[in-house]
């Protein structure tokens, strides 16, 4: 399959992600979102390592770096959600909402 | 190397001592301890002494700039834990912790200063952000800390994946996270390599809170606890900005003239907004915010020009800033009342500790004699060195005059207003900040005693 296909799919995935982010209100889905923004980009980052280790005359090892960067972004994902989680946790056990509108407190 | 190890390495004794020792008193000592032990090896670093040979690749590069850069960080935190340590006591009970996660960024600040390769920036990044979500919300029954830091990580998230995007884009039109020789791949800029780069500055442009991605900062900022404030709108800021600068002046040095007018457009709008906001607040700590996006556009300016007054500048300014605004938050936290009247009449009740803040509010509006307007003479004179952008430089020394207004209204209540704002401080508080007022001149007058380490 052409590599375009790959770059529109991963495009596709991180524009509803970030249309996600700016439209939706509850924190879980605008998490969501992020997260799906993430895994766009580990799916351009896989298909551009292919596409790097398939090119004529390349070394053995061309396109490596970006798998194992792959896994970089996981680990980092894993421990943003885990961040990311106890703070709504925090909010949720005082206004019993996860509803970012209630961001809108902060503005004086 | 040194420090970078090191700094987890205290990272992880922290955690323990605060589960060992009881005292706080004691916490606080090995952080203050650990803290200067890591500055000095830094410094022994940049002497040439390594205790640790470690192959990373080319992913690293510890030059003069970075070693530098580090060792203001790390003094900035030393000044940070010095004057404000003991007030971390009032927001939780986690005092260790809260040590711990400041070693942590500490470390995701060396990386950030050090990065060869686009990983290596932004796992710094991460670091540095993660814990700072946490540092946010430290405050756990306050609902201001708790909004202050959901925004933050959605924020932090959502420029993150921008970040990455940006990253990823820029692999696939060059093949390499190696920012040397993604230079040389990218020399003849293609589709993907543009909207990469451009991704790149947005998520930057977030994470050090330049307009138009300015707008999380003044609630982030009011929200988190004081002495945690302190420390992100200086220390973190100013490394995120090493960041910047080594980014774009060693990936895409080679475009420059390209990417001018939209630092030049993100710095002019950062001045704009970040002065004339401030000007209304009625809160010094959400003026201290504006004032903090504000001396960002003057930051920004290095990133137009990127020569090697620029390099010079952004570590002075660093320095700078980063002194000034510690001592100002250090007295801000001892105050009841953060509005401008909280400030009333403070100088009849605590003379010495007014007039340190007068020194840092001098050196933050950039007033002669003081590190402040050497900072912002060298970004300007950068500037002029690049041959365009004179009206950016006639911008930058407008809103400059238009900052002295909301500095001086500090001034102006605690001198020429009456009432009876007054703070408990002890003795060595007064005398360190006094040294750092010092410190503050002596850099205003010898700016060489720093940049002189640049090129020993």
């Amino acid at each position: 399959m052409p590599i375009n296909y790959y770059i529109f799919l991963a495009i596709a995935l991180f524009c509803i992600g970030v249309v996600g982010v700016l439209t939706r209100r509850n924190a879980i889905i605008i998490f969501m979102c992020v997260e799906l923004m993430l895994n766009a980009v580990n799916l351009l980052l896989v298909a551009f390592s292919k596409m790097h280790h398939a090119v004529p005359g390349a070394a053995a090892n061309a396109g490596t770096d970006g798998q194992l960067f792959v896994f970089f972004i996981m680990v980092v994902a894993a421990a943003e959600v885990s961040v990311g989680l106890a703070i709504i946790v925090m909010m949720y056990r005082n206004i019993h909402s996860v509803d970012v509108n209630f961001l809108n407190r902060l503005k004086h | 190397m040194n420090a970078l190890i090191l700094s987890a390495v205290l990272g992880v004794v922290m955690m323990f001592s605060s589960v060992l020792l009881k005292q706080k008193s004691a916490v606080r000592g090995i952080a203050i301890t650990g803290l200067a032990v890591l500055l000095l090896v830094n410094i022994l670093e940049s002497r040439g002494i390594s205790f640790f040979k470690i192959d990373v690749s080319g992913m690293m590069h510890f030059d003069r700039f970075a070693l530098l850069s580090i060792s203001i960080a790390l003094f900035a935190t030393l000044v940070f834990f010095i004057l404000s340590a003991k007030d971390m006591e009032k927001i939780g009970a986690d005092y260790g912790e809260y040590f711990a996660l400041i070693f942590f960024i500490t470390c995701g600040i060396i990386l950030v200063a050090s990065f060869k390769s686009l990983l290596i920036l932004f796992l710094g990044i991460e670091i540095i952000s993660i814990p700072l979500y946490i540092l946010t919300g430290a405050d756990k029954r306050n609902l201001k800390s708790n909004e202050a830091s959901l925004k933050y990580f959605l924020m932090g998230a959502f420029s993150t994946g921008l970040m990455l995007m940006g990253i990823a884009l820029l692999y696939g039109a060059s093949g390499t996270f190696d920012v040397e020789r993604m230079r040389e791949m990218i020399a003849a800029p293609g589709v993907l390599s543009v909207a990469g780069m451009l991704l790149l500055l947005f998520s930057m442009s977030f994470k050090v809170s330049a307009a138009p991605f300015h707008f999380w900062t003044p609630d982030v900022y009011d929200g988190a606890p004081t002495a945690f404030t302190s420390f992100m709108a200086t220390i973190v800021k100013a490394a995120v900005f090493i960041g910047f600068i080594r980014l774009f002046d060693e990936t895409f040095g080679i475009s420059q003239e390209k990417w001018q007018i939209w630092f030049a457009v993100i710095a002019a709008a950062t001045l704009f907004i970040g002065n004339i906001t401030a000007v209304f607040q009625q809160s010094v700590k959400r003026m201290l915010a504006y004032s903090s996006i504000s001396q960002a556009g003057f930051m920004l300016l290095s990133l137009y020009a990127m020569n090697v007054s620029a390099k010079e500048g952004i570590l002075l300014y660093a320095a700078a800033y980063s002194l000034a605004t510690i001592g100002i938050f250090a007295v801000l936290n001892k105050l009841n009342d953060y509005t401008f009247e909280g400030f009333n009449g403070l100088a009849r009740q605590q003379p010495v500790i007014a007039a340190a803040m007068v020194i840092f509010l001098l050196s933050l509006a950039g007033i002669p004699l003081t590190a402040g307007f050497l900072a912002k003479f060298f970004m300007l004179k950068a500037v002029i060195a690049t041959g365009s952008g004179l009206w950016l430089v006639i911008f930058a020394v407008v809103m400059a005059a238009v900052s002295v207004y909301y500095y001086f209204r500090v001034i102006q209540a605690m001198y020429f207003k009456e009432g009876n704002a007054t703070i408990a401080a002890s003795g060595g508080f007064k005398w360190s900040l006094v040294g750092l007022a010092a410190l503050i001149i002596l850099l205003g007058i010898f700016p060489n005693l720093l940049i002189y380490w640049l090129y020993f």
